[in-house]
């Protein structure tokens, strides 16, 4: 899996950060969110297709899914 | 379209939690009249919000000819409101709520969880304390959100009767367009009295945060105000609502708040459990408004270019095909794809804050007060149906 961040369309809502919080953190001046890891490891797989799902701006895509 | 069903429509005083009968009857892509005669399309099922709510064939921007207005008081000031994120569309509105957005992230708002537990505790020794029974919204479900808010944006707590009542007159469909106007200004004055005196001297608070970029040219001084007022406005009465709302609803469902009190030391557990509830309680029941601006092909029909369309949110919360029973409260369902946030560039602001109240209030109220019950027969709490958001004007408790 490959995460791929749209980073123009992200409103920092931080669903992603919340649900998958080793994947995602947010900046700390604008709340506009951080990819940690791009390649996550198995685990957080379901974490991630999750934040991906919530992301109310379809920020978020998956490659190699 | 003569026979447009009249919106926002009354729910079943039977079924106060489920949204009105004819929503669910609804076409997927159905008509509405509102307030001015107008007949805006009405779209309610969860997979045409999430398309269309990024689409950007639709715009927020309420100074267009043909915006569905909320109410009449809105239609009149919506030309005298400055850009915000409210009223704008990306690109502008992305760089505009990147402005607003910091305190509300997930870290920032998890940092005071330990603060809003403290002020929740101290609240229900008081409760506890004091007379049996009581009024749960006077007590905790109210004064929560409003201390909390105050805290984050530096507003004295102590003018809550002043702010509390302002901002219900300036946002209920009952109140006229002067009136709401007023109500609106004297908010405004009152904030930027706060926000000049935080110029002159910040705090670690939102409104000084707001102040050093006024000062430095990101934001104007009206910007900021309405912005504060924004925040303060639906920072208070929709949390007030969720805790209030939410406990009735729990009280009513016996085994739910069975399973709710026994996990509430899993914080998975509780933080389900609030998505459920906002999925369940979908408060915001005066459905979300965007007008096209290009001809939009949805379901065989043409929304035109100028039309207004409403988003029921309650529609997409309780639609079958996403959410299994939907009229069944479950505490274990996944829900946090609901739309009681909204969805799309718009999805609220504040949701992460009102997330961290929820969770602590759902995670230790009942536990906190294991005998909780309603101290007037059911058909007798009073809702308050007239706002943007729905909720309880009191709820009579015991334990
Ligand atoms: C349970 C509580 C809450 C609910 C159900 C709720 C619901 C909503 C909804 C449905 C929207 C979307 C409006 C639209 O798309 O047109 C929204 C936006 C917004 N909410 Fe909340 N809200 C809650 C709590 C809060 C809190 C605590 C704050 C305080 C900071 C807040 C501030 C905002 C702001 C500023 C927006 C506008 C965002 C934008 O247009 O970019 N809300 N809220
Ligand atoms: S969920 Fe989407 S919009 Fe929200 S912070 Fe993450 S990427 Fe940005």
């Amino acid at each position: 899996m490959r995460v791929e961040f749209d980073e123009p369309k992200c409103v920092a809502a931080g669903q992603c950060a919340m649900i998958a919080p080793a994947v995602f953190d947010q900046r700390d001046e604008d709340g506009v969110a951080i990819v940690l890891d791009a390649t996550p490891p198995e685990e957080e797989h379901d974490a991630v297709r999750e934040a991906a799902a919530v992301c109310p701006a379809a920020a978020i895509r998956l490659a190699g899914e | 379209m003569p026979d447009a069903p009249y919106y926002p429509m009354h729910r079943e005083a039977r079924c106060p939690f489920a949204p009105a009968p004819e929503i669910a009857a609804m076409p997927p892509v159905g008509q509405v009249r509102i307030w001015d005669g107008s007949t805006p399309w009405f779209v309610t099922r969860h997979a045409d919000q999430r398309a269309l709510l990024n689409d950007p064939r639709l715009s927020i921007d309420e100074k267009l000819p043909g915006y569905p207005h909320m109410t009449r008081a809105r239609a009149a000031m919506a030309p005298h409101i400055p850009s915000l994120i409210t009223n704008t569309d990306p690109p502008e509105h992305t760089r505009l709520r990147r402005t607003v957005n910091a305190p509300f992230m997930v870290k920032r708002v998890e940092a005071l969880r330990p603060r809003i537990q403290r002020i929740f505790d101290g609240l229900v020794d008081d409760m506890l304390a004091g007379d049996n029974p009581a009024d749960l919204v006077e007590k905790i479900g109210l004064p929560v959100p409003t201390l909390v808010i105050t805290q984050i944006l530096g507003v004295p707590y102590a003018d809550h009767a002043f702010f509390q009542a302002a901002s219900r007159r300036a946002i209920s469909h009952d109140t006229d367009p002067d009136d709401a106007a007023q109500a609106g200004k004297g908010l405004g004055e009152y904030l930027g009295g706060l926000l000049a005196a935080k110029i002159e001297q910040p705090a670690d608070d939102v409104l000084s945060e707001m102040g050093a970029r006024v000062t430095a040219g990101e934001m104007t001084f009206a910007e900021a105000v309405t912005m504060g007022s924004a925040i303060l406005i639906a920072g208070h009465e929709t949390s007030a609502s969720m805790i209030s709302l939410g406990t009735l609803a729990l009280l009513r469902n016996p085994d739910e708040l069975r399973k709710l009190r026994e996990n509430s030391d899993d914080p998975k557990f509780v933080a389900n459990a609030a998505e459920e509830l906002l999925r369940y309680l979908t408060i915001v029941h005066s459905g979300i408004r965007r007008i096209a601006v290009e001809d939009i092909e949805l379901h065989g029909t043409t929304i035109k270019a100028g039309d207004g369309v409403i988003f029921d949110l309650a529609g997409a919360n309780y639609d079958p095909a996403e959410f299994a029973e939907p009229d069944r409260l479950d505490l274990s369902r996944p829900a946090r794809q609901h739309h009681a946030f909204g969805y799309g560039s718009h999805q609220c602001l504040g949701q992460s804050l009102a997330r961290v109240e929820l969770q602590v209030i759902y995670g230790t109220l009942y536990r906190r007060i294991p005998t909780l019950a309603l101290a007037v027969p059911f058909e007798e709490v009073e809702f308050a149906m007239e706002g943007v958001a729905y909720g309880l004007t009191s709820l009579p408790v015991t334990w």
